[in-house]
């Protein structure tokens, strides 16, 4: 009888603690804050309508397809500063040889993704090999990138952009994967029944969901498996947590940090697909930041810049709130200028709060 | 009595121009501890080390059950039952018990086309296996870096004879920890013993090893200084073989001569 007392007394605080131990509870924590927050000071200025929800999932939604594997990579503790050129190297991969070079859009795009598959294999290859830290590695790839992708692109197009994609894609077999929208049928029934507003002309505000923001969910949830129910995802945990004892227990840490690598450069080139598939152009600038701009989602996300815990539900959050304040700010007419400090602060806060939580969680014995 | 499970005969190991073994022989038969004594470049690493595979002798022959082995990596070891438990432990700090039970290892299981890892199954057998050794766990997923320093111990212990090893070498597994949990190893190590498990207690402290050990054998700048059986040598004895005794003795004599010859 006391011992069983004494069972449940015992279990109840182990499952708070493994709750506040989750690290993404700071992300949605945070989410929540970010919420309410622009409820109050946007609340009628159209974000939270349905077009203005689009607006800001469609930001985080690029973002986070982003954040997802770049978490994975982080949680095995390494870092790829180069998504950001890639994406860049990557939309020329899909225009140039659309429209210099003639080749159906299908066709640029297996190439494009290939291609950038193969860097990131160089890119995890040169880390594991040399064993240099990725983040010198990765940063030399970023600078290697952005001058190629600039100097291919002027070689051959002798301008800094190339335009005229959509022509080309109007009718191929890959381009509604990338862009364009679905559930227009659901949306108009909705707004049908009152539930989302309809424009002057009688149509929905919305005409459906981007597929981007379907590629964002679906990423996310296979991150998360891979990571919490994989083999795999064991290994990348265990990798980045303490290799050596992984290496011991024959854990083939160099395969799983190259595979994430991989797993990188093609979300870069998923980023790119999508960019030029909906903007119809590459530009050589595309892309910059955006490694910066993942690894602040995914340290909102609550995954460490150490390796060895975080999480891809996570990183979705942080893409989250990144997108809710971008839009947040240009709604609530704030100057726009001050997101970039408002995201920098928050970062800095999240990374405090993890942190914290992580050393109650690996104290509560 | 038994035959050794694992057997080193007159074995030598040189790097360069340094002895780091020379002519020793050593062995475990199931179910009994043999402790492994010796001061620090006595050679006990690399005793270990040629045990588990990752170096091979250069003189000497290595029998498992009896026939002559060789060893081509530490994983070829592993599979012939002979699990080396370093001081590294090999966990991972952040990662649950049960994870770290099966890291390396995992145990899958088919949804349809999908494989996955056995969280249930994992869980479960990471907290009765522990059970079975006398280790009470709070929950198999908290973190390894939430257990104390013999619990983790006695972790990589279970996770090794979970995994079907026949011999243990456990290096220096009390070495780091305070009286109360060296004594928990030391009821693993029994416990261990009493499953038919040979062990091989790599210590430098006689008291850990007196206390479980049924067989020394000490290292002394490379060479084995004869193996004892416990009905064969007391503890004082055996402290006074291992390098303490004499050099103690010297010490203080020297210490009450530099007294005495200091005015005060």
């Amino acid at each position: 009888m006391t011992a069983e007392l004494r069972d449940e007394r015992v279990r109840s605080v182990s499952r708070l603690s493994r709750l506040l131990s989750r690290p993404e509870l700071g992300a949605a924590a945070g989410t929540v804050l970010v919420f309410v927050f622009f409820a109050i000071t946007a609340g009628n200025t159209g974000l939270f309508s349905a077009k203005g929800i689009i607006n800001f999932l469609e930001v985080s939604a690029q973002l986070g397809i982003l954040a997802a594997p770049v978490a994975l990579l982080m949680i095995a503790g390494e870092f790829d500063l180069s998504v950001g050129s890639m994406i860049g190297f990557a939309g020329i991969l899909i225009a140039i040889p659309s429209v210099f070079w003639g080749w159906p859009i299908w066709l640029s795009l297996l190439f494009c993704f290939a291609v950038c598959g193969g860097i990131g294999a160089l890119n995890g290859l040169a880390v594991v090999r040399t064993g240099l830290p990725s983040f010198i590695v990765t940063l030399g790839s970023l600078f290697m990138l952005r001058g190629l992708t600039l100097g291919l692109t002027r070689g051959i197009s002798g301008r800094t952009q190339v335009s005229g994609v959509h022509e080309l894609a109007l009718n191929d077999p890959l381009n509604s994967l990338f862009s364009g929208q679905v559930f227009s049928g659901p949306i108009a029934w909705l707004s049908d029944i009152g539930l989302i507003g309809k424009r002057a002309d009688g149509l929905p505000s919305i005409s459906g969901i981007p597929v981007s923001i379907i590629w964002w969910i679906v990423l996310t949830l296979a991150c998360t498996w891979l990571l919490t129910r994989s083999r795999f995802g064991n290994w990348i945990f265990a990798a980045g947590g303490e290799a050596n004892a992984a290496r011991n227990l024959g854990v083939p840490v160099a395969r799983t940090k190259i595979t994430l690598f991989v797993m990188t450069a093609m979300a870069a080139a998923l980023f790119a697909a999508i960019q030029v598939l909906v903007t119809g152009s590459a530009d050589t600038l595309r892309g910059t930041q955006k490694e910066f701009e993942a690894i602040i989602a995914v340290v909102i996300g609550g995954t460490l810049l150490t390796g060895g815990y975080g999480s891809a539900i996570g990183a979705m959050f942080g893409a989250l709130i990144f997108g809710v304040v971008q839009m947040g700010i240009f709604y609530t007419g704030i100057d726009t200028d001050w997101f970039k400090l408002f995201m920098g602060a928050m970062m800095v806060i999240a990374v405090l709060f993890n942190s914290y939580v992580r050393n109650r969680a690996m104290r509560s014995r | 009595m038994a035959e050794p499970y694992v057997e080193l005969k007159s074995v030598s190991k040189y790097f360069g121009s340094v002895v780091a073994l020379k002519d020793v022989s050593f062995d475990v038969r199931p179910g009994e501890v043999h402790c492994l004594l010796g001061d620090n470049g006595a050679g006990k690493s690399t005793l270990i080390k040629t045990l588990s595979g990752v170096y091979t002798p250069d003189e000497g022959e290595i029998r498992v059950q009896g026939k002559p082995a060789r060893f081509a990596s530490p994983a070829d070891t592993r599979n012939s039952g002979i699990a080396t438990v370093y001081q590294d432990l090999a966990l991972v700090p952040l990662m649950s018990v049960a994870r770290n039970f099966f890291l390396g290892r995992e145990p899958m299981r088919k949804f349809g086309p999908i494989r996955q890892f056995d969280t249930e199954f994992a869980n479960r057998t990471a907290y009765d296996e522990l059970a079975a050794m006398g280790i009470q766990l709070r929950d198999p997923e908290q973190p390894v870096g939430t257990l104390s320093g013999g619990e983790r111990q006695c972790l990589a212990i279970a996770r090794a004879v979970y995994f079907g090893a026949k011999v243990l070498i456990l290096d220096e597994p009390t070495s780091a920890l305070g009286v109360h949990q060296a004594s928990v190893v030391l009821k693993l190590i029994v416990q261990s013993k009493a499953r038919g498990i040979g062990v091989i207690f790599i210590s430098h402290n006689v008291h850990h090893a007196y206390v479980v050990g049924d067989r020394f054998t000490l290292l002394k700048r490379g060479k084995s200084t004869g193996t004892y059986a416990k009905t064969e040598i007391d503890r004082d004895q055996l402290l006074n073989l291992m390098a303490g005794g004499k050099e103690l003795v010297d010490l203080e004599q020297e210490l009450t001569k530099a007294a005495k010859s200091t005015p005060t």
